[in-house]
């Protein structure tokens, strides 16, 4: 059973602070994050090339628990097995997205049969083979999703997202 | 690629910034919301002390936290002249949507005209005549001169039939009590005009005349009757998309109180699948009924519920009618109505009978009457709220069936009680204050028809887009275009002329068939490319308005930004109108007609509430009174202020005197409507012709007609096009992949969707988004209503066939199911 589902098994009325979340994700443990760097004062803030995990790491269609851009920020890398816009890796079929809803904060869970983000809170659901395209549901945003990089090593970092993550208002605080 | 703003950080708002009170514009929920305000030069910091919320913003905040907004919630916009940072933020302290927000209402400040963002450019800001051979921005003086000189023409003292009106009657948006009253001054006050139509419909008419005739107003309860009720019985309706935050939360905490699902609707929507999330299958019972049954359904369980003693004797005795026929059946009213036993009789329908019209089980039907109306073991009297909308109010014999479902209601006492209540979810927020509509008569003119036959010189539409929303749309535009094309190439003909020689020019073109078009909107919308006068309009917020929502709780949007351009008050031009028709008919020796023009010194919008709402409410409501209750508001009617603050009525007959049918006995009737088969004109030879049935209604992403939402990057991304939800076996037999274009025909018209896959879908029965720009769903609705003119939207059928691959625009969306799982 993946994090995101276990997520829910915690219990979808209990209001869990982001750092709590991205603690019970027990991949999160095996990544360091570089400090990030402090939003300074030009358009886009500054974001960390913060190592997330490496192709080896991954098995198709199961989510590898990650957090970006700091340990309060929970998220997921997916190989989905078919190339998609976005996607890097040898196969362009890697992936990366926020697991915080951008309705209202709830751990999204995955749906491995339909690729799905899922939002226990208010039934949201978000295509993650559509750059997290919001199916179904209440966000006024699509899922944000990671901008990617894989180096010669095969190891995946992380250094950009493309829409505000829920619950702060920089990306990186 | 899914569209992406790539904001990454927004302003702080200050711990002084302006913070006002508004009511989301959208729908008849009416979420409340805070619009914050601040100079452009200015922001807060993550400190405690220097934010709005008072917390430290340099942390990550929780789940359902007030201390965030999303992009689509900021803007930069104009206040008082100045540029303005701009947030508007759901309102946790609002009792309707306890800081929730929807994907309509969370996009407010994004779909705010913003000059410095680039943000719904496509609003209105100047006045438009038709000039040159195009549209040529001018004054207001201007324009509502040639507006007033031409409708002056074809208007007389006792004759004002050759003006046809079209004007919303609705709350939020454009509308409320101001703009309600302003065009309701004019139009039933000024004038006495009859052939008139409402903003959704094609007659000026209710749409639940039966509820309001049995006594009964349709909007009763308070929502926190979901929360105290043992069942709720949902009609033709889908309130997780279309009441998103009625659904979230009032009817989920309701369900994990225990209370039971009963769900008519012939299509499994998302609304079904939240339920069985919620209360588990066993506790949801879809009545997936053939379409157009649902009378021969509610007549059967009235009957059932009737049969096994389930009614609420004391109840009937005390607050109903007591005899036979109050109302006989005639043209003003399609059913007659009266005492319990004589509708009884008239709508007996067997188990066995029920079951075979709706097409489902006969124990389904046993059990939804057990859930509804069965005494608890302990003999208590079962709570059940019923709620509907459109699947019946824009279904077949629309007078018939709101009666038998008020039946239900009556006959078990649940109506005025805690956990009861038979209501309509609505549309929009509710906001009508106008003069008397009894000269319109009943039937009321069936005017878009008569549009289509020639009749009508001057037409004045009010954020009225029947290009977009109206039945038999098809051959509507085909003539209207052809009318105002005439009157376009006088014009034209005419350049350079004197005003007076353009009038003549124009008297003309209309005297030879043609049709002047005003248009009062905010864009310049799809019928408005046939207006030769078009006039911009403000939106709530750009003006101060007033409205209540579905439970009727009224509260006041503070104006928190300009207009665009020189843009108006509804209320505002209404009365410039009515000074432009006075001065015109003065000029032209009508004194005593003029003389009917006068009353409108208006200097704002609260003017033109304290002479409408005010003054015809008992002089309690004002508007410090109400801006100092905030976003909770009053409950209306509003019966009182004391100890400073306005005091209201949680829930109507709570006395069990029933009153909106106006009698003087106060008890409600019973209808005794019979089912009559599909009743509208040309609705059962469509279905024996076409091959699949074309129901149709909203999402939850698409606002009414789209019109804000068109010019909207992140909803035009996702449905470029109107999605038909089709089941993938018939996909296959007409060779279909998910996205392609398809043409939708048949015997009335034809238009446009992109193929939604949709396994839920029964064989043969389709859903399309209704009201989009870039393929109205009203094309193929023929122009059958029922015998008050309500339309029939969702028994349609029609063919479909491919237009095309996938559009570029679509290749990228998702087409995965939209029904939420949990892992």
């Amino acid at each position: 059973m993946s994090r995101c589902s276990k997520m829910v098994d915690v219990g979808r009325r209990q209001f869990l602070r982001g750092g709590a979340l991205a603690a019970a994700g027990a991949a999160t443990a095996t990544v360091l994050p570089v400090q990030p760097a402090k939003a300074a004062g030009m358009a886009m803030v500054d974001y960390p090339a913060n190592r997330l995990g490496n192709v080896a790491d991954l098995k198709p269609n199961e989510p590898l628990d990650v957090a970006y851009p700091d340990d309060d920020a929970p998220g997921v890398l997916l190989k989905l097995g078919k190339a998609v816009e976005g996607g890097v890796g040898p196969e362009g079929d890697i992936v990366g997205f926020s697991t915080m809803c951008p309705h209202q904060g709830f751990p999204l869970s995955y749906n491995a049969e339909r690729r799905t983000m899922n939002c226990p809170g208010h039934y949201s659901v978000f295509d993650c083979e559509a750059g997290g395209q919001q199916t179904w549901g209440h966000a006024t945003q699509n899922l944000p999703q990671y901008t990617l990089r894989v180096d010669d090593k095969g190891d995946i970092y992380a250094e950009g997202v493309d829409e505000l993550l829920y619950g702060r208002l920089s990306n990186v605080l | 690629m899914a569209y992406k703003r790539h904001v990454d950080r927004l302003p702080i708002i200050p711990a002084d910034a302006k913070k006002h009170n508004v009511t989301c514009h959208y729908c008849i929920v009416g979420c409340g919301y805070n619009a914050y305000t601040w100079p452009v030069n200015k922001q807060g910091g993550t400190e405690p002390d220097k934010n709005a919320f008072g917390v430290d913003l340099s942390q990550q905040q929780s789940a359902q936290t007030g201390a965030w907004y999303s992009p689509s919630m900021y803007n930069v916009v104009k206040q008082d002249g100045k540029d303005v940072h701009l947030v508007i933020r759901p309102d946790p302290n609002c009792v309707v949507n306890s800081g929730l927000g929807s994907v309509r209402g969370a996009r407010m400040a994004e779909n705010r005209r913003s000059d410095q963002t680039g943000t719904q450019q496509q609003r209105l800001k100047e006045p438009m005549v038709w000039r040159y051979g195009t549209w040529q921005p001018t004054s207001w003086d201007d324009a509502l001169d040639l507006v007033a000189r031409v409708t002056a023409r074809v208007i007389d003292k006792d004759n004002e039939n050759d003006l046809f009106v079209a004007m919303f009657d609705h709350g939020g948006s454009a509308g409320g009590y101001e703009n309600t009253w302003g065009t309701g001054k004019l139009y039933f006050g000024s004038m006495k005009v009859k052939n008139c139509r409402i903003h959704n419909r094609p007659a000026y008419n209710s749409e639940v005349h039966s509820t309001r005739d049995m006594g009964v107003g349709e909007l009763n309860y308070a929502y926190e009757d979901y929360e105290l009720t043992d069942t709720i019985f949902l009609v033709g309706a889908n309130p997780l998309e279309t009441q998103s935050n009625l659904f979230l939360n009032h009817m989920v905490p309701g369900i994990r109180n225990g209370a039971k699902v009963v769900i008519v609707d012939p299509r499994r929507t998302v609304t079904v699948n939240a339920c069985e999330t919620e209360a588990g299958k066993e506790n949801v019972l879809q009545l997936a009924i053939k379409s157009g049954t649902d009378l021969a359904l509610f007549n059967t369980l009235f009957t059932h519920i009737a049969d096994q003693g389930w009614v609420d004797k004391d109840f009937i005795a005390n607050s109903t009618f007591q005899g036979d026929v109050a109302q006989a059946e005639d043209g003003a009213h399609p059913a007659a109505l009266g005492g319990f036993e004589m509708a009884r009789e008239a709508c007996r329908m067997s188990l066995a009978e029920g079951a075979e019209i709706c097409g489902i089980p006969e124990a389904d039907i046993v059990k939804a009457a057990e859930w509804i109306a069965k005494p608890k073991d302990d003999g208590a009297r079962r709570k059940c709220v019923t709620a509907y909308e459109k699947g019946i109010i824009w279904g077949n014999d629309n007078y018939r069936t709101v009666g038998a479902l008020v039946n239900i209601g009556l006959a078990t006492g649940n109506i005025g009680r805690e956990g009861g209540g038979v209501c309509r979810l609505g549309g929009h927020q509710e906001g009508y204050m106008r003069p008397s509509d009894g000269h319109v008569g009943r039937p009321a003119p069936y005017i878009d028809q008569l549009i289509i036959s020639g009749q009508g010189k001057v037409h004045h539409i009010w954020a009225n887009d029947h290009y977009k929303t109206t039945l038999n749309a098809s051959e509507f535009k085909r003539v209207y275009n052809k009318r105002t094309n005439m009157v376009k190439e006088a014009m034209d003909a005419r350049a350079g002329a004197t005003r007076e020689e353009l009038v003549d020019a124009i008297v003309e073109a209309i005297n030879a068939g043609g049709l002047f078009s005003v248009n009062v909107d905010i864009i310049h919308s799809q019928i408005g490319q046939a207006a030769h006068v078009i006039l911009p309009a403000v939106e709530s917020g750009e003006m101060n308005l007033t409205s209540m929502n579905g439970e009727r709780r009224m509260r006041l949007v503070e104006k928190y930004m300009d207009g665009p351009g020189s843009a108006k008050p509804d209320c505002l031009i209404a009365a410039g109108l009515a000074q432009a028709l006075e001065r015109v008919l003065r000029e032209g020796g009508r004194a005593e007609y003029a003389d009917q023009f006068k009353g409108y010194d208006w200097a704002s919008e609260e003017d033109a509430f304290m002479d409408g709402y005010h003054a015809n409410t008992g002089e309690i409501v004002t508007y410090d009174r109400l801006r100092a209750m905030g976003n909770n508001g009053v409950q209306e009617p509003v019966v009182d202020f004391k100890d400073g603050k306005l005091v209201g009525t949680k829930r109507l007959y709570a006395d069990g005197q029933f009153d909106r049918h106006g009698r003087d006995d106060k008890k409600a009737l019973f209808c005794a409507g019979a089912w009559r088969g599909l009743q509208a004109p040309g609705k059962t030879q469509q279905r024996d012709s076409y091959a699949f049935l074309i129901n149709n209604g909203r999402s939850n992403i698409n606002w009414q007609n789209w019109f804000l939402d068109q010019d909207n990057d992140f909803v035009s991304d996702r449905y470029p096009f109107p999605f038909i939800e089709i089941n993938p076996e018939d996909m296959a037999e007409l060779d279909l992949k998910e996205g392609d274009l398809v043409e939708v025909y048949n015997d009335v018209g034809a238009t446009q969707a992109m193929v939604y896959p949709t396994e839920t879908a029964r064989r043969k029965e389709t859903f399309m988004l209704f009201g989009a720009p870039s393929g109205t769903q009203g094309n193929v609705i023929n122009a059958g209503v029922n015998e008050l003119v309500l339309p029939n939207y969702k028994q349609t059928w029609a063919n479909i066939r491919k237009i095309s691959d996938a559009p570029a625009s679509v290749k990228h969306l998702s087409f995965k199911p939209k029904e939420y799982t949990p892992a």
